[in-house]
């Protein structure tokens, strides 16, 4: 299990890429979706998602909306901007490029 | 996008708070259903509160959020301090105020450039002489041959032009009945294009207007007057109208905002010169003023030079100068009148804003031992020192707002008082009195920056200090106090300058008004008649006869012109056998039962009596014969003996002497001016003139008689017209009118400074109570007696008060140095000139030490020790 602070530096990545395939979701499907896709290897700290969530909200990354869901009850969803797609992009690209590095290193023997 | 959402969000924190908390209530919902207990999901999820805390500072402005909370809080701060506060925002807003109320009067009188094309390459004319007594003196106003001598002289270098005196005149408008008074001023031709103005309606008043005497009857409205009194009639031009016996066409309409060239006055229609058909060959009959305006490449100086070259011999031998006056701001009597007065309001309203910082930097500083504690218990709960400073920031900028609001809304009420105050309610002045924005933002940068200095400086120090000293209570206050001393000082220098200022004025208006008259002003009434053409003595002796026989009246007689009406009239007079006074005498022509209606006592001889050879005032009448005189001209020509049956040689002009017997002496009585000495005065005998003043002695209220006597005038005779009707005492009260302003506004901004230094030495005092309470209740139970206890604290403060009492008479007698021409038989080094101001001050420190001191005396050595 990777340590916090680790993931923590990865969590947006991980919300926009997981948003980009099965926008939109709300936090709690958000959190399912990065276990489930991770093979319950990563798993994100829950206090930690909603501040995360809100930040990309004002930076623009994502967008929220409230949806019903059932009487009485709503839940708000999020979906990826044009902007955040982009970022996810060279997010991507640079998060390959680091992982790479590391296995380059890990391979030398 | 974002951001603006956020600054809205700090408005609908309520909103974005329960928006989080349902979204976290939402994520422990599904967390329920996909089988996890609730409480597991909570604990998962952590400390909700702070959650909340950290969604909600990431969508809204924090900064905002606490400007906002600092707001909310710093107005409680000030709400728990009533007395400060309100004694801070008040005495702000009161200097404030009067400052932005006399700024805007000098704004309006003084600075304000007139609405024409290049307003600062203009300048009215000005001879400089030396008056008889000595005193250097210009006159600005010219008659015509004067004018066409100086413009032949400067027709390469400049554009002359004549700018008539504004004057009421009656008017008998198109499709009105009831003649009127309006506000006419003759220009010359030149004016409008010289300055650059283009009409509202029809066309200006151009070269070819003012051609001849009398040649060209055509008017000019004013675009105020067209708007007030013609309700923008379009079809006005053409109409034909009456100003006294002439007939005008009306040709146009000026510009929107020119009401002429005299602040204080509004022209309400503009004539050719040349209509002032009599005046323009008169020499002596002075009636406007001449504006120049240099051609392109010509500087005033040079034109200056170009017109001295067309004095005339005489003028250049009594050292006479052609000065060059600015007229960017117009030129008018009231800004003579008033100049030196308005200055010197300004410099002392500045005075009283000095005195109202200091006041309230001590008012602020004097909090500082509340406030040190406070600022160290934030310090050390964790506030940075950037959050105690924009907590000090609101609170000034909430000072600020409201006592500049506060400022505003006393300057709203008291510029059109002050206005009003200027000239008598029969004429007032008209000035555009603009709402003041530069002052008013001024003010509000003035009260900012005092209280923030103020309030800042605690904040700083309990920042930069440990908190633990000033928890425990035991800083150092003497700095403090230092400072507190020295504001304490500056202000008492001021407000003693202030009170010294003021304590002259005032003192120069009592004394203007118990001057002894030498007349009864009262239940007499002052008619303006003129005639048709001139009018023998016989005719108007029969109007005055028919006012008499009018129930409720007295006694009538004529007068050349009122006392004290600002007009007089000199003829040269020598006694045979004496040196030559260096002063003509006074004449008034005055018809019998003048002493009587006026109630000037006759000391000897007789009143004139029908078949008395008259001494007309009037152009080419002949020299008097007979006369009447006063105390000061028995004093001044026959050293004080019975003047009655002797004779004197009179001369008009450089005409040859004539004798004329002294039938009459009568006690002195004031002519010409309150200010001047009574003068040496004779009084000839009426005759045939075109106009009079006739003087009504009542026996109730004159002015209730009035309609019904300028009934009695038209029915004694068609020729005869009433012009102006009113008391005698409104010419005594046009001649406090200065003094008066001067009297009342300085009094005011005295007793401003007074009550604001009161408050500054007691906030002084009530703060050295407070921060030595525990110093004095341990000398109190060591056995201090009381009066130990309040030398020890007062002492430190007599000590400030006298000094500024003394630094402020100092710059009070500099200043009486100043406005001793504004001053009437009061000097700036009179003893009590200044002793009074001293004493008033002193009294008024008593009282303000008074309370601090008891209490000081009153403490409870036990409960202090024990609160600590």
């Amino acid at each position: 299990m990777p340590k916090n602070d680790t993931l923590q530096g990865s969590l947006d990545l991980l919300v926009l890429k997981v948003l980009s395939k099965r926008a939109p979701l709300h936090g709690y499907a958000i959190i399912g979706a990065i276990e489930e896709v991770s093979g319950e290897v990563l798993r994100v700290e829950e206090g930690s998602l909603y501040p995360a969530l809100h930040r990309m909200e004002e930076a623009g990354l994502i967008r929220a909306k409230w949806i019903a869901k059932g009487p009485g009850r709503r839940a708000r969803v999020y979906d990826l901007t044009p902007r955040g797609s982009k970022q996810l992009a060279s997010e991507e690209a640079r998060w390959t490029a680091v992982a790479d590095a590391v296995q380059r290193v890990l391979k030398f023997a | 996008m974002s951001w603006i959402r956020r600054v809205s969000n700090v408005f609908r924190q309520r909103r974005l708070n329960r928006e989080i908390e349902e979204e976290l209530a939402s994520h422990i919902e599904e967390a329920v259903e996909h089988g996890r207990s609730a409480e597991d999901a909570r604990r998962a999820l952590g400390n909700l509160l702070s959650h909340r805390e950290r969604s909600r500072d990431i969508r809204l402005l924090p900064w905002l959020d606490s400007l906002m909370s600092d707001i909310v809080f710093g107005w409680r701060q000030l709400n728990k301090r009533p007395a400060t506060s309100a004694a801070a925002i008040l005495s702000l807003g009161l200097a404030l105020g009067a400052t932005t109320a006399v700024f805007r009067l000098v704004d309006a009188v003084l600075l304000r450039t007139l609405p024409v094309a290049n307003p600062e390459r203009l300048s009215y004319l000005a001879v400089s002489f030396v008056d008889r007594e000595g005193h250097s003196d210009y006159s600005d106003e010219f008659d015509y041959p004067t004018f066409r001598r100086y413009r032949d002289q400067a027709t390469d270098s400049a554009d002359l032009m004549v700018i008539g005196i504004a004057a009421r005149q009656d008017a008998l408008l198109p499709l009105s009945g009831e003649p009127e008074k309006i506000n006419r001023q003759f220009v010359s031709g030149n004016v409008f294009s010289v300055f650059g103005l283009q009409p509202a309606l029809g066309r200006l008043l151009a070269p070819y207007d003012d051609v001849s005497p009398g040649g060209a009857p055509v008017a000019v409205l004013s675009y105020d007057f067209w708007t007030r009194r013609l309700g923008r009639d379009p079809d006005i031009l053409g109409k034909t109208f009456r100003i006294g016996n002439d007939r005008f066409e009306i040709a146009g309409v000026g510009p929107k905002g020119f009401i002429g060239t005299e602040p204080g006055e509004r022209t309400d229609v503009f004539l050719p010169a040349m209509m002032n058909a009599q005046a323009i060959n008169s020499p002596g009959w002075t009636w406007f003023r001449i504006w120049m305006r240099p051609k392109p490449g010509w500087t005033p100086d040079q034109v200056g030079q170009a017109l001295h070259a067309a004095l005339l011999p005489k003028q250049i031998e009594e050292k006479q100068r052609i000065l060059l006056l600015p007229a960017a701001a117009g030129a008018s009597s009231l800004q003579r009148q008033y100049r030196q007065s308005l200055i010197i309001l300004a410099i002392l309203v500045v005075l009283v804003i000095l005195v109202a910082c200091a006041n309230v930097g001590n008012l602020l500083t004097a909090q500082t031992a509340a406030r040190a504690r406070e600022m160290a218990l934030r310090v050390s709960i964790g506030a940075g020192r950037w959050r105690l400073v924009q907590l000090v920031l609101v609170e000034s900028a909430l000072l600020a707002v409201a006592s500049s609001a506060l400022g505003a809304l006393f300057a709203e009420w008291s510029a059109p008082l002050v206005v009003s105050l200027l000239r008598m309610p029969e004429d007032p002045v008209h000035i555009v009195l603009n709402v003041g924005w530069r002052e008013l933002g001024l003010g509000i940068a003035l009260a900012f920056l005092v209280t923030l200095i103020f309030g800042l400086t605690p904040a700083l120090r309990a920042s930069a200090a440990p908190p633990v000293g000033s928890l425990k209570g035991g800083e150092d206050p003497r700095s403090r106090r230092r400072l507190m001393n020295a504001m304490l000082a500056a202000q008492i220098a001021f407000c003693v300058m202030v009170q010294f200022v003021a304590g002259l004025f005032v003192t120069t208006f009592q004394r203007l008004v118990t001057r002894p008259l030498g007349f009864s002003a009262e239940h007499v009434l002052v008619m303006d008649v003129s005639a048709t053409g001139e009018q023998p003595l016989a005719s108007w002796i029969h109007v005055a006869d028919a006012l008499r026989q009018t129930p409720g009246v007295e006694n009538v007689s004529l007068a050349g012109w009122p006392l004290l009406s600002g007009n007089g009239w000199t003829l040269n007079v020598r006694v045979p056998g004496r040196p030559a006074e260096p002063r003509s005498p006074y004449f008034l022509d005055v018809s019998q039962d003048f002493f009587a209606t006026m109630r000037i006592a006759m000391r000897g001889g007789r009143d004139f009596r029908p078949g008395d050879v008259s001494g007309s005032s009037g152009p080419g009448a002949s020299p008097p014969s007979v006369g009447i005189v006063n105390e000061s001209f028995a004093r001044t020509y026959f050293d004080g003996g019975n003047p009655v049956g002797r004779w004197v040689d009179v001369r008009r002009g450089q005409g040859p002497y004539t004798p004329l017997q002294i039938i009459g002496y009568v006690r002195d009585a004031a002519y010409r001016d309150l200010r001047e000495p009574i003068r040496p005065t004779v009084y000839v005998a009426y005759g045939a003139r075109t106009n009079s003043a006739l003087l009504v002695r009542t026996t109730g209220d004159p002015l209730a008689l009035a309609p019904l006597l300028r009934q009695r005038v038209a029915e004694a005779g068609p020729v005869f017209r009433v012009g102006t009707i009113q008391p005698q005492s409104n010419f005594v009260r046009w001649h406090l009118l200065r003094e008066r302003l001067l009297a009342a506004l300085s009094a005011f901004f005295a007793l401003v400074a007074l009550v604001l230094a009161a408050i500054g030495l007691y906030g002084v005092l009530h703060h050295a109570v407070t921060v030595r309470e525990r110093e004095i209740g341990i000398r109190m139970a060591l056995g201090a007696r009381p009066a130990n206890v309040i030398r020890g604290v007062t002492g430190a403060a007599i000590g400030v008060v006298c000094l500024g009492l003394i630094l402020g008479s100092c710059g009070g007698v500099a200043a009486g140095r100043v406005v001793q021409a504004l001053l009437f038989e009061v000097k700036a080094t009179d003893p009590e000139a200044l002793t009074i101001p001293a004493l008033i001050l002193l009294g008024a420190a008593f009282l303000a030490a008074l309370p601090p001191a008891l209490r000081a005396a009153r403490t409870d050595p036990a409960q202090t020790l024990r609160s600590e």
